[in-house]
């Protein structure tokens, strides 16, 4: 465990994934997201509204992470892709089978419109010693995701915290 | 279903003051809000959509609502409260507990600060707090832009001008 902890170790504050996103901003996702939380704010529904306030449509800001998550399936693709990666490269290389996110922060940046094409990377950011909580004996980690656009602006970044680890016998 | 309070048209910062609270949002929760809000965040994860396997790998009782879904839902109570020229320069959460199909999500809000940034931003700075019953959920502290008077927008801020 002691070298698959230091494998962990050696990729703090180093770029991984970089990485284009599998498809644009669009708002059919947006909508659906919008449906999912009842949000009625006019800026999302109405282009009048977003023409005059935003200079034209904008998607919602906790969007973010969507337009990175990959498809469930893609011709050709042997394995499903997942979505913050660095996150499941851990639980696989610290051995824990379980993991859930903690927590999360969001910095924004410039809005995201449809049609946009964002580009990301991860850095992984601290790895915690073993604890133990109600749901089994593990460790946190924290996890930077950087968002740009295609005119590299500052999008976002995605701080997230993750908690693997084994169930209690 | 949700109750939806009022979308004011534009909140000014001259308008709020630290201790306000925001009017509470209540939410029924159901198997369909949780996959709905999983496939559009695009989580395909099965916690969040099958229930056996949430039973016997998370050991948790149901299905359960994950982390981006939830980070919706706390944008649309403070957009509710801003309206459409309030922008969301930081929001970041603690997930507590996990919330399932038969909650009612109650979503709580009040004003911590309230201030100007030296780029002439209105910032009002935020707690918002879900629970199901008695029990808390996430807590979140937010900072959303708010107009400083009637001709300001602050979409309009870019690059240097916006510091959130």
């Amino acid at each position: 465990m002691t070298d698959r902890l230091d494998e962990a170790l050696s990729l703090i504050d180093r770029a991984q994934y970089e990485e284009e996103g599998e498809f644009d901003v669009e708002r059919g996702y947006v909508f659906t997201s919008l449906a999912a939380a009842e949000n009625g704010n006019p800026l999302f529904w109405d282009d009048d509204v977003a023409q005059e306030i935003t200079g034209g449509p904008v998607a919602p800001p906790s969007m973010i992470s969507v337009w990175f998550r990959p498809h469930h399936w893609v011709p050709g693709r042997e394995t499903s892709g997942l979505p913050l990666q660095v996150h499941f490269d851990l639980k696989e290389m610290l051995e824990l089978p379980e993991a859930v996110m903690t927590g999360n922060e969001v910095v924004f940046g410039e809005p995201v419109r449809p049609g946009d094409r964002l580009s990301t990377r991860q850095f992984l950011r601290s790895v915690s010693d073993e604890k133990t909580t109600k749901l089994g004996t593990g460790r946190f980690w924290v996890i930077d995701v950087e968002y740009s656009n295609q005119r590299e602006e500052f999008v976002a970044r995605e701080t997230w915290t993750g908690f693997g680890y084994r169930r209690q016998a | 279903m949700s109750t939806t309070p009022h979308v004011s048209s534009k909140l000014l910062l001259s308008d709020v003051t630290v201790g306000d609270e925001v009017p509470a949002l209540d939410v029924d929760v159901s198997t369909t809000t949780i996959v709905l809000g999983a496939l559009a965040s695009r989580d395909w994860r099965p916690m969040h959509h099958d229930r056996t396997f949430a039973q016997e790998r998370n050991g948790t009782r149901d299905i359960f609502m994950n982390a981006p879904h939830q980070a919706t839902y706390f944008e649309r109570y403070l957009t509710d409260w801003s309206g459409p020229h309030g922008r969301l320069g930081r929001m970041k959460f603690r997930i507590l507990a996990s919330v399932f199909p038969g909650d009612t999500m109650t979503f709580r809000g009040v004003v911590d600060g309230v201030s100007t940034d030296d780029a002439g931003c209105g910032w009002a700075d935020l707690t918002v707090t879900l629970t199901v019953g008695d029990t808390t959920v996430s807590e979140c502290s937010a900072r959303i832009a708010l107009p400083v008077d009637a001709t300001d927008n602050p979409w309009d801020r870019h690059n240097e001008d916006w510091k959130p």
